[in-house]
């Protein structure tokens, strides 16, 4: 028998005070093994090329809430930008795509993000290489108040082609917009934020009752944000002057006024450049810093900036926390073990009788208590794994984070060691009682 | 020879500082395969002399000399493997290390002798002390007479010269006292090894060819003569 196997008997004779210590350690093991696996998830979620666009321009403001909003999906849009000012963008000869988003309301069912959009949107790549397909239905939003879904929303809401639903405005309980939606098409699952959003026709969104601002607050607007273009702020105020007249002749008359572009207001605009010259983007959205009131957003930077201040010190806040819970653990295993030598002053009496040396008793200790540490790691590394296998189509469900809850980081493998090292500190005192029993003291007891 | 003592001293230091001479003896031999009694009264130094002689305690001065050599003059981790492969010991109670069973109890007494572990020989003494049928049987699980049959077993495990025994059936019940007293003394016939047993039952050690008196050879004041340790 080596010490080994002397050891793991030693620990199987006191069971419940092994497996409830190898337990303690499992669990702080666990927690940080899910720290890493959910931490790692959220990294490459948000570090990866998570758009197929170039520049993202909005309002000025925060470039995160932007990114956030447009690409995410997950916080509410700050400012809009004039409709017009979309037709200079596509004007720009360094812009080869410009696509419209518009947002703020969710569906009454799930609270899924609206985004009305064009046509363009689903005929350009939404990741790098990456085109939509759909999992049913037509391609096309033709009518007005035509919607394409994410795989998500559909599976969660149940719905299909041809199935209709109602919106919230701006995601407010209670403000129920009238119109009723009809999914035209199911998108394939994309992996991104796409499969939880719902789209509908950028014209449909403006149709939407009450998505027109009063013409005093558009003109306020265009008059602050046209400023310094004092051409295309007279245009714009022509336009706006013959929509009064218009709505003034609807009251009179009933015939209908037609909101002219200048009325028409958009969140975000995805763009992208010409890929054989890096250069413009970089130039289009200095022009953008120096003019009037938007702004041209890389999509990963401020993503990569908000990873690095702030998840990255939460991940470590919570390492640091499980590291000390598996620390307490060590402890919990030092008292339990420290405590059992006085009952087994005799035991290790008998074995230096039997011959064992001093070394071997120190040795046998030493090797429960890091039995115990290494023991209770392999439990907590495959249950946080294994938890993680459970957990992650709920996780995808919920949060659209995609984990892989194999994937090792380079820290698990350094857990097995700091534990094994651990194990043998934890071990040391109470095998250094081992070590010293006085045996003829010992078997007189 | 198996066993020689010479000019062994032992004192104890007692809590006060002062010192307690127990053990004085200027010769005391036990021939391959001799078996003897030791008969003293209490607190006289019959576990002393065991100890001392077994190596787990070392002696102020003289020199304990088993199989040719001198256990006083080895290095502790020398003289603990030599205790493991030359001297079986039994004790009065609880021998047995809880945690394994009868067989792995016998194979732990091979285990740090250095020599191969054995499993055949371990269960043929199991056999030969009646336990069989018992080999995976923990100690909680045994009767004290049966465990103090597997201890009889393993204290053999590694053939050694010489069996200590403290008082070996001290806690059993008469019955079995008898069976354990000729278990070992058999055993011990059959494998050549020296037996010196400690006991305060008349009956038993009038079994023996050979009585030894402690107090008759033991003279404990000699310990004043040499400066203790
Ligand atoms: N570690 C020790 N420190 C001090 N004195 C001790 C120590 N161990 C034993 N003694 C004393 O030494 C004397 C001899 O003790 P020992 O145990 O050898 O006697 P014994 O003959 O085996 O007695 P018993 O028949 O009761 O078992 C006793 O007076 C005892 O009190
Ligand atoms: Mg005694």
């Amino acid at each position: 028998m080596n010490l080994l196997l002397i050891a793991w008997k030693n620990l199987l004779q006191r069971r419940l005070a092994s497996s409830l210590t190898a337990l303690s350690i499992g669990l702080g093991v666990m927690l940080m093994v899910l720290v890493l696996v959910i931490s790692g998830a959220v990294e490459t979620a948000f570090t990866q090329r998570s758009i197929g666009y170039d520049l993202i321009v909005g309002p000025k403001g925060s470039d995160l809430q932007l990114v956030l909003s447009a690409v995410y999906r997950i916080q509410p849009p700050i400012e809009n930008l004039p409709a017009m000012y979309l037709d200079e963008l596509r004007n720009d000869r360094r812009v080869v795509t410009a696509v419209p988003l518009a947002f703020g309301d969710v569906t009454e069912d799930g609270s899924f993000p609206i985004v009305g959009t064009t046509d363009e949107y689903f005929e350009n790549e939404y990741l790098p290489g990456q085109k939509f397909s759909f999992q049913s239905g037509g391609q096309r939003m033709v009518q007005l108040f035509d919607a394409i879904i994410g795989a998500d929303v559909a599976r969660q809401n149940g719905w299909n082609k041809d199935d209709r639903f109602s919106i919230l405005h701006g995601g407010a309980e209670g403000s129920k917009h009238d119109e009723k939606f009809t999914v035209v098409a199911v998108l394939a699952p994309t992996g991104t934020a796409n499969d939880r959003t719902v789209f509908l026709n950028l014209d449909g969104f403006y149709a939407i009752d009450g998505h027109e601002k009063p013409v005093e607050e558009i003109e306020k607007r265009l008059r602050d944000f046209y400023a310094a273009d004092a051409d295309r702020l007279q245009q714009a105020l022509t336009e706006l002057d013959d929509y009064r007249r218009q709505l003034d002749a609807q009251e009179q008359t009933g015939t209908p006024a037609v909101a002219p572009r200048a009325m028409q207001e958009v969140t975000a605009v995805l763009i992208r450049t010409r890929p054989e010259t890096p250069f413009d983007a970089i130039s289009f959205s200095a022009d953008l810093q120096k003019g009037f009131q938007a702004m041209a957003v890389n999509p990963i930077r401020p993503i990569q900036r908000l990873m690095t201040n702030v998840v990255g010190n939460v991940q470590k806040a919570l390492m640091v926390m499980t590291g000390l819970i598996i620390l307490v653990s060590g402890v919990s295993i030092f008292v339990s073990i420290y405590n059992s030598m006085s009952d087994r002053r005799r035991e290790i009496a008998i074995m230096r009788s039997l011959g064992a040396g001093r070394h071997h008793v120190f040795g046998i200790i030493l090797a429960e208590s890091a039995l115990l540490c290494t023991g209770g790691a392999c439990l907590g590394w495959l249950t946080g794994h294994a938890l993680a296998v459970i957990a992650s189509p709920w996780l995808i469900r919920r949060t659209g984070l995609l984990i892989s809850p194999w994937n090792i980081s380079p820290w698990e493998l350094t857990l097995f060691p700091a534990l094994a090292i651990l194990g043998i500190l934890v071990g040391f005192l109470p095998a250094l009682t081992a070590y010293r029993t006085n045996v003829a003291d010992a078997l007189s007891q | 020879m198996s066993l020689l003592l010479q000019h062994v001293r032992k004192s104890y230091r007692q809590p006060e500082g002062d010192l307690l001479p127990v053990l004085g003896i200027e010769h005391f031999e036990l021939a391959r395969g001799e078996q003897a009694v030791l008969l003293g009264s209490s607190g006289g130094g019959k576990t002393t002399l065991l100890n001392t002689i077994s190596g787990i305690l070392v002696p102020d001065s003289g020199s304990v000399i088993v199989d040719g050599r001198d256990l006083v003059s080895m290095p502790e981790v020398v003289r603990d493997r030599y205790r493991a492969s030359r001297i079986g010991i039994v004790f009065q109670t609880f021998n047995l290390l809880p945690a394994f069973t009868a067989l792995e109890n016998v194979l732990l007494g091979m285990t740090f002798s250095g020599r191969t572990v054995d499993q055949a020989f371990a269960r043929e003494l199991l056999e030969r002390v009646g336990l069989g049928h018992r080999l995976h049987h923990r100690p909680s699980r045994l009767s004290v007479g049966e465990q103090q049959r597997v201890a009889v077993a393993r204290s053999l495990a590694n053939r050694p010269v010489l069996l200590l025994a403290d008082e070996p059936t001290a806690n059993i019940d008469p019955a079995n006292q008898d069976l354990i007293l000729r278990l070992i003394r058999d055993t011990c016939r059959d494998h050549q090894v020296s037996l010196l047993m400690v006991t305060h039952s008349m009956e038993a050690a009038e079994q023996f060819d050979r009585i030894e008196r402690l107090h008759e050879f033991n003279h404990p004041e000699l310990c004043h003569t040499g400066a203790a340790r």
